[in-house]
């Protein structure tokens, strides 16, 4: 090494000689804005070698660190997320999970997790919870010495997917609560679903008649059959249509075990 | 010395502010906006996110090829981002449903890598995390002002909460949807603009 470097802390200008230039050339910028650039023993940084060698360390350690935190942090994760399911249907329900334990709530009040098929026939009597949402599962909850039946619903909004839990009355057919949420719908405008405004309005509507599954949402101010029909929200109609289509075709699998 | 560090934390907040200045990072200032809640968030996130990444490009800085430096800062903000995700998700449920999609949008946020590449390459590990946190607060606080407008005027509330009385309402006052729009938050922050350039000669064209 015969000469040494230093670099324009200003410009990024590298000079090559034994100290650094009265002034950078570039820009300017007095000897004091130079540092040496100072070049590791025999190692450099811009061979080939060096530049596979260290991209495929640190795919390494990158990988091994993310794999790391999701093994070790996957179990309180999937803790979370059933915690959430729990506080979900328990909305629905019209509890309020902020008050006490909602793991305890859960047991307090939710008698079983049922499975049904689409004859309306009950298939396991037990374990619904961890169930795909392909199966129908049924919840079902006793408040107050009243039973009410808990339905979860999924479909898409207009960005993502939007879910919700739809709890009945033991008529099987007055809506008693709902609750919807969504992954990534408008805030403001389709992400509105998720709040109480909303969702109160399902209260004491009536899922079906005769004819089959009657129960929508509608655009705001058009609702024309009070019996069935909600507003929708201004500006979010394509997540309101979702809500609507959601109703529609998940209780629709519903129907036999519903007029049972 | 401690002159240049108090500039280097304070500059990017007034100044030399990575959003109104620089105009980086624009496209999350419209996503996250449209409620002060998450605008705030986004903010404490990504104030997080930017200095430990300098922190970490600052200490590799000498080791890094030069050919491939992009990619490895890339490399290092994804995987940062991905475990604080990760976590957040372990330990602060709410909070990680609450951003669902924003954490990852951190990655793609230009101050990133518009700082790694233009101050933690050449600077130490202590002054690039008084830049990353100066460059994360300055960016929280246009967030958090193109929100607070946005969710005033649009949905007539501040955190949900509604904070136009009813009365206002009945006399004929309608919440304006346009605010909710991602347009809007352009206008706002150009707005924002006016008003510093404005104020500070020096960021005036000739």
């Amino acid at each position: 090494m015969a000469t040494k470097k230093f670099k324009c802390k200003v410009c990024g200008y590298v000079h090559e000689g034994d100290k650094a230039p009265d002034v950078c050339p570039i820009c300017g910028a007095p000897a004091s804005d130079f540092e040496e650039v100072k070049s590791k023993k025999g190692l450099d940084t811009n061979s080939n070698v060096y530049t596979f060698i260290y991209a495929t360390l640190l795919v390494v350690v990158v990988a091994l660190v993310l794999a790391l935190t999701s093994a070790l942090l996957k179990s309180q994760q999937e803790e979370n997320v059933r915690l959430d399911k729990k506080k979900q249907i328990l909305s629905s329900l019209k509890i309020d999970t902020k008050s006490g334990d909602p793991a305890a709530l859960y047991e307090q009040y939710i008698k079983s997790d049922i499975v049904v098929d689409e004859e309306g026939n009950v298939i396991d009597s037990v374990g619904g919870f961890d169930k795909t949402s392909e199966s129908l599962v049924v919840y079902v909850a006793e408040i107050d010495g009243q039973t009410k039946y808990v339905i979860p619903v999924n479909g898409n909004g207009l960005w993502g997917p939007i879910w919700g839990y739809v709890s009945l009355n033991d008529d099987k057919n007055t809506v008693y609560g709902t609750y919807f949420s969504h992954a990534s719908e408008t805030p403001g405008l389709g992400a509105e679903i998720a709040t109480a405004h909303f969702q109160q309005q399902f209260e004491g509507k009536k899922v079906a008649d005769a004819e089959g599954v009657k129960l929508s949402v509608v655009k705001n101010g058009k609702v024309e059959n009070p019996e069935f029909q909600v507003d929708g929200i201004s500006g979010g109609t394509i997540t309101s249509v979702g809500v609507s289509d959601m109703l529609h075709r998940v209780l629709s699998k519903y129907t036999n075990f519903l007029n049972k | 010395m401690a002159k240049k560090n108090k500039e280097t934390f304070l500059n990017p907040i007034g100044i030399n502010n990575p959003v109104t200045v620089q105009v980086l990072g624009i496209c999350s200032a419209l996503a996250v906006t449209a409620k002060l809640e998450p605008a705030i968030v986004m903010g404490i996130s990504v104030t997080i996110i930017v200095a430990f990444a300098n922190v970490i490009i600052s200490l590799l800085r000498n080791t890094i090829p030069n050919r491939i430096r992009i990619i490895v800062q890339l490399v290092v903000v994804a995987a940062l981002v991905t475990v604080v995700s990760e976590v957040l998700k372990a330990f602060a449920y709410d909070v990680s449903v609450q951003l669902s999609v924003y954490v990852g949008l951190i990655i793609t946020n230009c101050i990133l890598m518009g700082r790694l590449e233009a101050f933690a390459m050449q600077n130490g590990p202590w002054e690039s995390f008084l830049d990353g946190v100066g460059n994360g607060l300055g960016y929280a606080k246009i967030l958090v002002i193109v929100g607070f407008f946005r969710e005033l005027l649009g949905s007539g509330a501040l955190f949900g909460f509604r904070v136009i009385p009813q009365c206002v309402y009945d006399a004929g006052y309608l919440n304006n949807g346009l605010m909710l729009m991602p347009p809007m938050a352009l206008i706002i922050v150009a707005c924002i603009i006016w008003v510093q350039r404005s104020k500070n000669k020096d960021l005036q064209e000739k």
